[in-house]
C-alpha cells in the first residue's frame, strides 16, 4: 500500500521536475490554488477556528492575494509551519509565499536568499507590569525582575536597554510563553517583557486584563511582513502590490462595504480608478485581471479593517494602530502611488 | 480423669460453644489496619502524612473538577459563568473535541471512517495478541490495513486493493519458488510485487471514478489523537518483524549482512528521534524536486519505524544472547536448518524474555509520536499547542486540555502495559 504510493510520488517527481521551472505565478494559476505558510498557530495572527476554517490578521493577506490572483479567496491551501521549519518550507517550493509574522532582517533577505515584499505590522518588544506596581515607563524599572524568555533576541534588546538607561534588573529565565505568563500571574516577576502584540494577546488571555498594563516604550524593531523567494520577481510583484493594494484602499477610503460601487464606474479620484481597474491597466501589467485589487479587498476589506477585525481595539486582543497606522495618522504605513 | 464421676465434679459442660468471630484485634478492618498502616510508629507517621498529602490534593482538585463548566463557547462565558469560583472550563473540550481527536481539517461528515477503523482495529489485532483464538481470524488482520487504509484516506478503492494484490503476487512467486532457494524466491517475490505495483500505477488512474465512494481525504489534513494512533500503530506493527530481522542479521555469520544491520542499528539508535523527522519534514524537501508531494506521513512512518525498530533489534538481541548456547546446539543436533531452528527453538524462546524490553519500546514509541508537532503536524499535541490555544476563544486553557491528552494516553499505555503482563503469565512455562 506504502509504496504504490511511494511509486506514485517518485513519478509525480519526474513529471513535474520540468515544470518546476516555470514562474510562480503560473504555476499557482495551473493548480488553481494558492499555497500559503502561516503559523501553527498564533492568536488574532492566524489560527483555525472551531469549523477548521483558518482566520486572521496574516490569513487575510493569503486571502487577499488569492483572491486578486485566482479570483476566490477560499483557494488557498494553508500550509502550517513551525519557527524551525518555516524557511525550508518556502526554499523548497512547498509553499508560494509566506505569510508568518516573520520579521524582516538582513541576514534572512540576503543570506536565506528571500525577497520580503513588504511589512503588514510593525511589532517590537514591549513590558507588562501589574498596575499595582504604580509604574508609568519602563525607564522606572530599576531593580525589577524581568520574566525573559531566552535565546532570543529579546534578551538582548533587554540586556541593550537597561544598560542604555543605566538601570539594573534581575533576569528570571523562561522558556515558553505559557511558562512566562504562568510565573508573572504568581509573581515570580515584576514584569514580562516580549512583543508587544504577544504581550497584548497574553494579557488578553488573563482572568482580570484590566490589572495590567503594557508599557508605552518599545525597546526594539521587529517589521514582520509576508515574504517570497528570490529569483521571481513578477511573483514577488503580485504579493508587494496586492499587500499594497490593502493598505493603499485604507488611505484612499475604499472599504469592503463601498469596493464594489467605486469599482462599477470610473469615479472622480484617478488613483482610485487607477486601483480598482477602472482606468489604465495596472492589473495586466501585474499579468493579472483588471479588477484583481478589487477581489483582494472585497475578502476581508482593506489594511484598516483586517486590523480591527482581527487585532484592534474591539477584539480580546484590543492592539491599538500606534506605528501601524496611515502615515496621515501618524503611523509609518505608506504605500508607493499607483501610477 | 478416669476416676473422677460425673456427680463429684461441680459443673460439665455437655455441649460445645458456638464458633465464635475472633476478636477485632486479629481479624476484620481494624486488625488490617494496624497490621498494615500502624505496625509501627514509623509506619503510622507515613500513614498520617499520606493521608494529609491525599486530602490536600482532592480538596485541591475536586472543586476544581465538580465546579467544572461544560456549555460555554469561550473561555471569557467560562469564567463569567464561574462568577470568580474555581472551577474548570471543560467546555474546551466540549467545543473542540472533534478537533483534539481527528485534527481540524478531516471533514465532520466523515468522522464514522477513522472511528470505524479504531473499532475494525480490535478485530484484526485480536487474533495477534491473543493466540487462543481460532487462527482462520488472521485472515482479518491481513486485510485490515487495506481496509484501514481506504477508510482513513478514502479516494478510489483500486489503490489498496492493487496494493493487496502485490503482497498476494509476491508471496506467490516465495511460495513456488522459495522451498528450494529462499533467495531467489524471496527476489523474485519482492519483484513480482513491485511488477504488479507498477503495471497498478498505470491502470489505476483509468479505474478511478470521477467521485469515488469515500471522499479522498489529503494527509496533511489528519490530525489530532487519530493521527498519534496512527503513527503509533503503524511503526510499532512494523519495527518489531523488522527489529526481529535486524537482530537476527547482527548475529549472522554472513560479514555483509551483519555490518549493513549493525551499521544501520548504531547509526539510528546514534540520532535522535526529532533529528529523523526533521530530516523527513525539511531535509527531504530540498532533494525531491519542487512541487513533488512526497505524503509527510508516509515520510514520518519510515523515519519512526527504523528509529524503533533499531531499539527493537537490540532488545530481542539481549534476549538472543539471554539463551543459553545448548538450546542452539540441541536445534542443530535435531537436524533443523536455519530458519527452522530460529521459528521452533530459539525465538520462542528469544521472544518471551524480550517481551518487556518490546513493550517498553512500544510504550515509548507511542508517546514519541506527539514530537511530530515540533514538524508542524497537528497530533493531538500540536492541535492542543496550534490552533486551540491560539484561537482567541481558548487562549489561556492550558490543564484541561493537557489533562484531557495525558488521560487518552494513559488508558492507551496502560492498556499495552496490563496485556504484557497478561502475555508474560500466559507464557511462564518454565519453574521459578
Amino acid at each position: 500500500m506504502k509504496k504504490s504510493v511511494f511509486l506514485g510520488a517518485l513519478t509525480v517527481a519526474g513529471v513535474t521536475a520540468g515544470v518546476a521551472a516555470a514562474g510562480t505565478l503560473d504555476d499557482v494559476k495551473a493548480r488553481g490554488t494558492l499555497n500559503c505558510g502561516v503559523t501553527t498557530g498564533l492568536i488574532g495572527f492566524a489560527a483555525p477556528d472551531a469549523n477548521g476554517v483558518w482566520d486572521g490578521f496574516d490569513v487575510g493577506v493569503c486571502r487577499a492575494v488569492a483572491a486578486a490572483v485566482l479570483g476566490d479567496a477560499n483557494a488557498v491551501e494553508f500550509v502550517p509551519t513551525t519557527g524551525k521549519t518555516r524557511f525550508t518550507a518556502l526554499a523548497s517550493g512547498e509553499i508560494d509565499m509566506l505569510a508568518r509574522n516573520t520579521t524582516w532582517t538582513f541576514s534572512r533577505d540576503v543570506d536565506l536568499k528571500f525577497e520580503f515584499v513588504g511589512i503588514n505590522y510593525y511589532d517590537g518588544q514591549g513590558f507588562m507590569v501589574p498596575k499595582a506596581l504604580g509604574v508609568s515607563s519602563a525607564k522606572e524599572l530599576d531593580g525589577a525582575t524581568v520574566c525573559i524568555q531566552t535565546g532570543t533576541t529579546t534578551e538582548l534588546n533587554l540586556a541593550d536597554f537597561f544598560r542604555k538607561n543605566n538601570i539594573s534588573y534581575e533576569p528570571v529565565p523562561i522558556e515558553t510563553n505559557a511558562e512566562g505568563q504562568q510565573l508573572y500571574l504568581a509573581g515570580a516577576c515584576d514584569t514580562y517583557t516580549t512583543d508587544a502584540s504577544g504581550l497584548a494577546a497574553t494579557r488578553a488571555a488573563f482572568e482580570n486584563p484590566a490589572d495590567h498594563v503594557v508599557l508605552p516604550e518599545i525597546i526594539s524593531k521587529e517589521p514582520l511582513g509576508p515574504l517570497v523567494r528570490h529569483g521571481d520577481n513578477e511573483w514577488a510583484d503580485v504579493v508587494r502590490w496586492t499587500l499594497n493594494a490593502l493598505i493603499a484602499a485604507e488611505e484612499l477610503g475604499v472599504t469592503s462595504a463601498n469596493v464594489a460601487d467605486m469599482a462599477a464606474t470610473a469615479g472622480d479620484n484617478p488613483e482610485i480608478n487607477r486601483l480598482l481597474g477602472t482606468e489604465g491597466n495596472l492589473g495586466e501589467q501585474l499579468g493579472l485581471s483588471a479588477d484583481w485589487a478589487t477581489k483582494a479587498i472585497m475578502v476581508g476589506g482593506n489594511y484598516g479593517e483586517l486590523f480591527e477585525g482581527n487585532i484592534g481595539e474591539n477584539t480580546p486582543i484590543g492592539l491599538a494602530r500606534g506605528l501601524n497606522a496611515q502615515w496621515t495618522d501618524g503611523g509609518l504605513l505608506y504605500t508607493p502611488p499607483f501610477r | 480423669m478416669s476416676d473422677t464421676h460425673a456427680h463429684s465434679v461441680a459443673f460439665v459442660r455437655t455441649e460445645t460453644i458456638p464458633q465464635m468471630a475472633p476478636p477485632s484485634s486479629a481479624s476484620g478492618p481494624i486488625a488490617w489496619m494496624r497490621e498494615n498502616l500502624f505496625a509501627t510508629w514509623a509506619n503510622a507517621l507515613l500513614t498520617v502524612s499520606a493521608l494529609y498529602v491525599i486530602y490536600l490534593l482532592i480538596t485541591a482538585t475536586l472543586p476544581w473538577i465538580l465546579n467544572g463548566i461544560w456549555n460555554t463557547d469561550s473561555l471569557a462565558e467560562c469564567r463569567e459563568a464561574l462568577e470568580g469560583q474555581v472551577g474548570a472550563c471543560f467546555s474546551v473540550l466540549t467545543e473542540r473535541w472533534n478537533q483534539l481527536l481527528f485534527g481540524f481539517q478531516y471533514p465532520s461528515d466523515q468522522y464514522w471512517r477513522p472511528g470505524l477503523a479504531f473499532v475494525l482495529l480490535f478485530f484484526a489485532a485480536a487474533p495477534v495478541l491473543f493466540f487462543d483464538l481460532p487462527r482462520k481470524l488472521l485472515i482479518m488482520t491481513a486485510i485490515y490495513p487495506f481496509i484501514a487504509y481506504w477508510l482513513i484516506w478514502g479516494g478510489t478503492i483500486w489503490i489498496p486493493i492493487f496494493a493487496a494484490l502485490g503482497f498476494v503476487a509476491g508471496y506467490f512467486v516465495f511460495d513456488r519458488f522459495g522451498k528450494s532457494n529462499f533467495a531467489a524466491g524471496f527476489f523474485g517475490g519482492v519483484a513480482a510485487a513491485f511488477a504488479v505495483w507498477i503495471l497498478s500505477g498505470y491502470v489505476t488512474p483509468a479505474l478511478t471514478p470521477e467521485t469515488p465512494f469515500l471522499e479522498a481525504v489529503q494527509s496533511r489534513d489528519m490530525g489530532g489523537f487519530m493521527l498519534n494512533m496512527i503513527l503509533g500503530v503503524v511503526c510499532v506493527s512494523l519495527s518489531v518483524p523488522l527489529g526481529i530481522a535486524l537482530a537476527l542479521g547482527r548475529q549472522s555469520s554472513m560479514p555483509l549482512i551483519k555490518w549493513i544491520c549493525v551499521v544501520f542499528i548504531e547509526f539510528v539508535r546514534g540520532v535522535p528521534l526529532i533529528t529523523l523527522l526533521f530530516v523527513a519534514n525539511v531535509v527531504l524537501a530540498y532533494f525531491l524536486p519542487p512541487g513533488t508531494t512526497f505524503d509527510l506521513i508516509l515520510r514520518v512512518i519510515i523515519m519512526i519505524t527504523m528509529f524503533a525498530s533499531a531499539y527493537i533489534a537490540e532488545v530481542i538481541r539481549g534476549g538472543l544472547a539471554a539463551l543459553p548456547k545448548g538450546q542452539y546446539e540441541a536445534a542443530d543436533s535435531l537436524g533443523l536448518d536455519y530458519p527452522q531452528a530460529m521459528r521452533l527453538i530459539i525465538l520462542p524462546q528469544a521472544l518471551k524474555i524480550s517481551i518487556p524490553g518490546i513493550v517498553n519500546v512500544a510504550v515509548g514509541l507511542f508517546k514519541d509520536t506527539t514530537l511530530v508537532s515540533v514538524i508542524s503536524m497537528f497530533d493531538l499535541v500540536g492541535m492542543i499547542r496550534g490552533p486551540i490555544l491560539a484561537s482567541t476563544d481558548w487562549n489561556g486553557v492550558y490543564w484541561e486540555l493537557f489533562s484531557f491528552a495525558a488521560i487518552l494516553f494513559f488508558v492507551v499505555c496502560y492498556g499495552i502495559s496490563q496485556y504484557s503482563q497478561w502475555l508474560e503469565r500466559r507464557l511462564a512455562t518454565d519453574h521459578r
